[in-house]
């Protein structure tokens, strides 16, 4: 390649930049220097211009050709051009929130009043084309603990009102009516309710261990989001990119996949990651209304048993014999000492995990790609250079800084992953500890913390399709020796 | 609608039963729900509270690239959820040189200097040429971005760099939906990507703001 000779205009390292590009073809030179003498004597022009001229202040002066002042010609506008930011429509904030609020009204009367599940189902249907087809899927209250996290974490980040009343409005409504919210108006839920075609049951041991997931992953996204290593929740979101009808191949596949699990498994992402599930079923529980699977008072027919594909459904338990009793309180009493162990275990452990946390952290890195960069140069060892090295040596900043960053990030990790295996601890234990509590129930409940309120069980039992006029009375359909024991009448009255 | 089967031998406890008696276990159970419930109720309005006062002097964030850790990869083109993306080359006409040659306009093997799509090294086109004088026998160039062409591949901005480095990509906001997550951001190997205040939504290169503040230092 003969290229000819001209003063330097670019600097070194976008040289370096462009050669590994492939921008070394980029040899105007050789046009210039064969063909076009006119034009290099232009070029040489300029930068004869350019060196008189000079930028005093600039400190790029060598580098930059000099933009010729023409007569009677003016600068087309920057500014206008640059400033011009799309006005955010308040009205589709308004509107958003209040879809929000009607549709976990709704919900909640369909399903504690009314006991419909058709109507939970069309609603359902209703939220998924508008807050997943038409917005995308991101007026979502699952990521918005996310922003409410870096809200918290961030003094500069703002949360703005609109987010936050969506993640409060549903949270607010499960302390009154339990997971209406998950039943019919989260998209995320509504794809998988749609979904689920042939569930069959998850084994109760299975159940309660994937249960803790949810639990896990919400410290893991507040953690990352606290952090600004980035939004978890929404990166691994595996229904976005339906909604959006685009994106990512991988999770498009996660998607498909959670969707076809979801057949069979009902709502595998509501149980077994929702980190907002976790919060709403812990709210749930102490719930001032909840759906009730029976109408009326629950005649134990045993007919809803199989009913619930979530494994919702809690069945009558006898109280606890005399001479168990003491195994039970002795079992409770080393759960109770085991929580503080399990949170004392989790926090050593989460704190011995910072590297691999701080890892996560774009920032960090980056500061171990280039102290990886500087030990090889070091020792006379060519490395390869990336992107990502080329942008930190173009912009200037110095190693310093990076490091001290890298390193400030690495403190602020030991603490939060101190924290979040405290976190980890705590939810292992407190699974331990209710897992030993043996209640007392009389009828078939459902568990309020599992329970989204999705109204399938309710055809099940005969007292609510007595209640619809579909039978007359249910002995039409109960077995006579799971009749309860007062003397049936033996018609409606 | 009365229920045939409701027997008064309801196996359910009665509320009204376990007033009189001693402390049951239904009843420690609605006192734990109710006062968990309140707390849970009083947590939200706090931290609802807390959040909103200390939002007064904070501003909306949107995102944006900055231009000095750009290395126009091309992954704006393909990774933003709109299609075109959101990002698109601007001009920072202050900074253009005004080239004839102009590395971000032609293709690096073009044949002929000529506006002939197979000389352009914008794959859509979206780049205007226009001449706006000759001095001393060189034309000068003004070069406009079409945005609704752009598409944001940044091959002209690698072009550009070469010379001034007056074009360079900025995530426009009548297109961007400011996702939570942007995928750009996640995708971007410079990590160029923030969250800037939505009053101050573009971001200039500092060899811009280096003739802006000259010019102000002149005038």
């Amino acid at each position: 390649m003969n290229r000819p000779r001209r003063p330097r205009i670019v600097p070194a390292s976008r040289k370096a930049a462009d050669a590994e590009t492939g921008g070394g073809r980029f040899a105007v030179g050789i046009h210039l220097g064969k063909a076009k003498p006119r034009l290099l004597v232009a070029l040489m022009g300029i930068l004869v211009f350019c060196s008189a001229q000079g930028f005093p202040s600039s400190g790029w002066a060598e580098e930059l050709l000099v933009r010729p002042e023409i007569p009677g010609y003016q600068t087309p506008d920057w500014q206008t051009a640059y400033q011009r930011a799309a006005p955010k429509p308040t009205w589709q904030e308004w509107l958003d929130v209040g879809y929000l609020a009607v549709g976990l009204a709704l919900a909640s009367w369909l399903a504690l009043r009314r006991r419909s599940r058709t109507g939970l189902l069309l609603l359902a249907v209703v939220s998924l084309v508008w807050l997943g087809f038409w917005r995308k899927g991101c007026v979502c209250p699952i990521g918005a603990i996310q922003n409410v996290a870096a809200g918290l974490a961030d003094p500069a980040f703002l949360v703005p009102w609109s987010v936050l009343v969506i993640f409060l409005l549903p949270l607010v409504a499960t302390l009154f009516f339990g997971r209406t919210f998950c039943a019919a108006v989260c998209p995320l839920g509504a794809i998988q309710e749609l979904a689920a075609l042939r569930p069959v049951r998850v084994p109760n041991w299975l159940e309660h261990v994937l249960g803790l997931v949810p639990y896990v992953y919400l410290g893991l996204a507040v953690v990352w989001a606290a952090s600004g290593a980035g939004f978890l929740i929404c990166q691994y979101d595996p229904f976005v990119n339906f909604f959006r009808l685009g994106g990512d191949r991988a999770l498009l596949l996660f998607g498909a996949c959670v969707l076809l699990l979801g057949v069979f498994v009902g709502r595998p992402y509501c149980r077994f990651l929702c980190p907002y599930g976790a919060i709403l079923g812990l709210l749930a529980k102490c719930s001032k209304w909840h759906v009730s699977i029976a109408p009326e008072a629950c005649i134990n027919c045993r007919l809803c048993e199989e009913a619930c594909p979530y494994g919702a459904i809690q069945t009558p338990s006898a109280p606890l014999e005399p001479t168990h009793r003491p195994i039970a309180r002795r079992r409770l009493a080393v759960m109770l000492l085991a929580l503080p162990i399990l949170v004392a275990l989790g926090a050593g452990l989460g704190a011995m995990l910072d590297r691999a946390l701080a890892w996560m952290h774009p920032t960090v890195r980056l500061a171990e790609q280039v102290r990886l960069e500087e030990s090889a140069q070091a020792q006379g060892i060519p490395l390869p250079t990336t992107q990502a090295l080329e942008a930190f040596r173009a912009h200037g900043r110095s190693k310093g800084q990076l490091y001290a960053e890298a390193l400030r990030l690495r403190r602020w990790y030991r603490w939060a992953g101190m924290l979040l295996g405290a976190w980890v601890g705590l939810v292992v234990g407190g699974k331990l500890i209710h897992l030993s509590i043996y209640p007392h129930r009389t009828d078939y409940q459902t568990d309020r913390a599992r329970c989204v309120s999705c109204a399938r069980c309710f055809w099940y039992c005969p007292l609510e399709q007595v209640r619809r006029g579909w039978i007359r009375d249910i002995a039409e359909i109960v077995p006579p020796d799971r009749l309860p024991p007062s003397s049936p009448s033996p018609s409606v009255g | 609608m009365s229920c045939p089967m409701h027997s008064p031998e309801s196996p359910r406890p009665e509320k009204s039963d376990s007033r009189s008696g001693p402390l049951t276990s239904v009843d420690r159970r609605q006192f734990l729900t109710e006062g968990v419930r309140a707390a849970g109720a009083v947590l939200l309005g706090a931290g609802a509270v807390g959040l909103a006062a200390h939002s007064g002097e904070k501003e909306p964030m949107v995102w944006q690239i900055d231009p000095d850790l750009c290395t126009a990869c091309g992954r704006c083109a393909t990774e933003c959820v709109l299609d075109p993306s959101a990002v698109k080359a601007v001009q920072f006409y202050p900074l253009c040189a005004m080239c004839d040659v102009c590395t971000g306009y032609f293709d690096p093997n073009h044949r002929e200097r000529t506006t002939a799509a197979e000389n352009q090294i914008c794959p859509t086109g979206a780049i205007r040429r226009v001449l706006v004088a000759e001095q001393a026998g060189v034309p000068r160039f003004e070069y406009h971005i079409d945005e609704p062409l752009c598409i944001g591949c940044g091959k002209c901005v690698v072009g550009c760099a070469m010379m001034n480095g007056s074009l360079y990509l900025q995530v426009r906001h009548d297109r961007c939906c400011n996702c939570n997550q942007c995928t750009i951001a996640l995708a971007c190997p410079a990590q160029a990507f923030r969250r800037v205040p939505a009053s101050r939504p573009y971001l200039l290169k500092r060899k811009a703001q280096a003739i802006l503040a000259a010019k102000e230092h002149q005038g």
